[in-house]
């Protein structure tokens, strides 16, 4: 059986990692490869960077953390933040991503998501959700949260997948930062909609939040940043929960 | 010497950092003279059948690689590579492999997503066998990809359960193949590559 997954999510900017305070003992704490690496071995099944660079000159540059990342890391991981164009997903993968994940660009140009999937295979092109539940639906929203489009998110994602889109990212808005637990009814609207993995973002501040999304929502994987960046959350420590409440996870990571 | 077969099939670093961390000398060519003096190969391979066949084909390295096996010299296909390995796939129509393995490559026809992709379980055919020396029954290896190799019982070592029973090792004399990606499969599958290594004579 597949393990569920947890993953990480670390923010780049100007090709260094940004908010990761914890692993004090490195000198260089910015490297992202040298973070991966250590999130590696505590036990993350895989990996996802958020470049936030602002322009996309600096961005080019930035890049440059991605081939040292496939380099150094023996896990999969994916790379997002500013993906435009099917260019965008070439420059990517040919650096070593494993996947690429692309938000409001794919609402602005849904064949974005067709052309990747088909050039490059669907098990790559990652479709990530910003959501926020609005007169009983979801509402998807795009550029980080800032704009309201007249999208529904499950039907959204229905259309990412039938477009090629092989797994879906959904970050609750109204979840992000409240450390209150995943948006369990959005996570299983979107089981019941689509058959690619699905990721759960934004909202995780305990353990049993990780055990909930996983058990009573049927969350294919959990992403989260701060939990795990400001060492609140072992991720051993979870995994052994995880796996002690009957969820199937990969506990030998050394 | 290690030879990763470079047949422009994308990034390979990540493949050539996993071996030598497992502590082999290798590199990554397309020079005929390099892989004649490998002591084993790598044939590594990402996206569909087809273009990767064409690809190999188109670099003129088939009978160097043939070569290699007929003096019994190790031979490793990863993911797509081990597809290659087989008599054909019906990937986007019938195409023919290189056949060192018996078996054929086929679509997943089952009610579970697809891509296969995630972290699996190994369930061991071939307990003996030197490839699984370091590691343990349920191991957990990463995995991506929609099509599968079928009638290959005899050569099966490991595989994984996903609704059907997906080879994930596979092994005939000299010839070695594994489905999932060692490379992406942590220390589990580091310790797939020591044993691998200690093939190599």
């Amino acid at each position: 059986m597949i393990a569920k997954r947890i993953i990480p999510c670390l923010d780049v900017r100007d090709g260094r990692v940004v908010k990761g305070r914890k692993f004090k003992d490195i000198l260089d704490v910015e490297d992202p490869a040298v973070l991966a690496k250590r999130y590696a071995l505590e036990g993350a099944d895989e990996l996802v960077f958020y470049d936030i660079t602002a322009s996309s000159e600096r961005r080019a540059i930035s890049l440059s953390f991605v081939e040292e990342v496939a380099r150094e890391l023996d896990i999969p991981f994916s790379v997002g933040g500013g993906v435009r164009s099917v260019e965008d997903f070439r420059t990517i993968l040919r650096k070593g991503a494993d996947k690429v994940s692309v938000n409001s660009a794919a609402v602005h140009d849904p064949e974005l998501i067709r052309e990747a999937s088909r050039r490059f295979g669907n098990q790559c092109v990652v479709l990530s959700i910003d959501a926020k539940k609005e007169n009983g639906g979801y509402v998807v929203y795009t550029e980080g949260g800032r704009n309201a489009t007249a999208l529904d998110a499950v039907e959204w994602a229905k259309e990412g997948v039938r477009l090629g889109a092989g797994e879906i990212v959904i970050n609750s808005i109204d979840a992000d930062g409240m450390k209150e637990g995943y948006d369990i009814d959005l996570l299983r609207r979107l089981k019941k909609a689509v058959n690619v993995p699905i990721i759960a973002s934004g909202g995780a501040g305990a353990i049993e939040h990780f055990v909930e999304a996983a058990k009573v929502a049927d969350a294919d994987g959990m992403l989260a940043a701060s939990v795990f960046h400001f060492g609140e959350i072992p991720i051993e420590a979870l995994k052994k929960v995880l796996s002690e409440n009957d969820i199937p996870i990969r506990l030998k990571v050394k | 010497m290690i030879v990763i077969l470079d047949y422009d099939v994308g990034n390979l670093a990540s493949v050539l950092q996993s071996f030598k961390k497992a502590g082999m000398d290798a590199v990554v060519s397309k020079d005929p003279g390099t892989i004649q003096a490998a002591d084993a190969l790598i044939l590594p391979g990402v996206g569909a059948f087809a273009p990767a066949m064409d690809a190999l084909r188109a670099s003129g390295l088939i009978p160097y690689l043939k070569e290699h096996v007929d003096k019994k010299k190790p031979l490793l296909g990863i993911c797509l590579g081990m597809q290659l390995l087989f008599e054909s796939s019906d990937e986007h129509g019938l195409h023919e492999g290189l056949g060192l393995l018996p078996g054929k490559i086929t679509h997943f026809d089952i009610s579970l997503n697809i891509p296969h992709m995630g972290w699996n379980g190994l369930k061991f055919d071939n307990e003996s066998h030197p490839l699984l020396k370091y590691i343990e029954e349920g191991d957990y290896v990463y995995f991506v990809h929609s099509y599968y190799a079928v009638e290959a019982d005899d050569t099966l070592v490991a595989s994984a359960e996903y609704e059907v029973n997906v080879p994930a090792i596979v092994a005939k004399n000299n010839v070695y193949g594994m489905q999932f990606h060692p490379e992406k499969s942590g220390p589990v599958g580091s310790r797939i590559l020591k044993a691998f290594k200690e093939l190599i004579p």
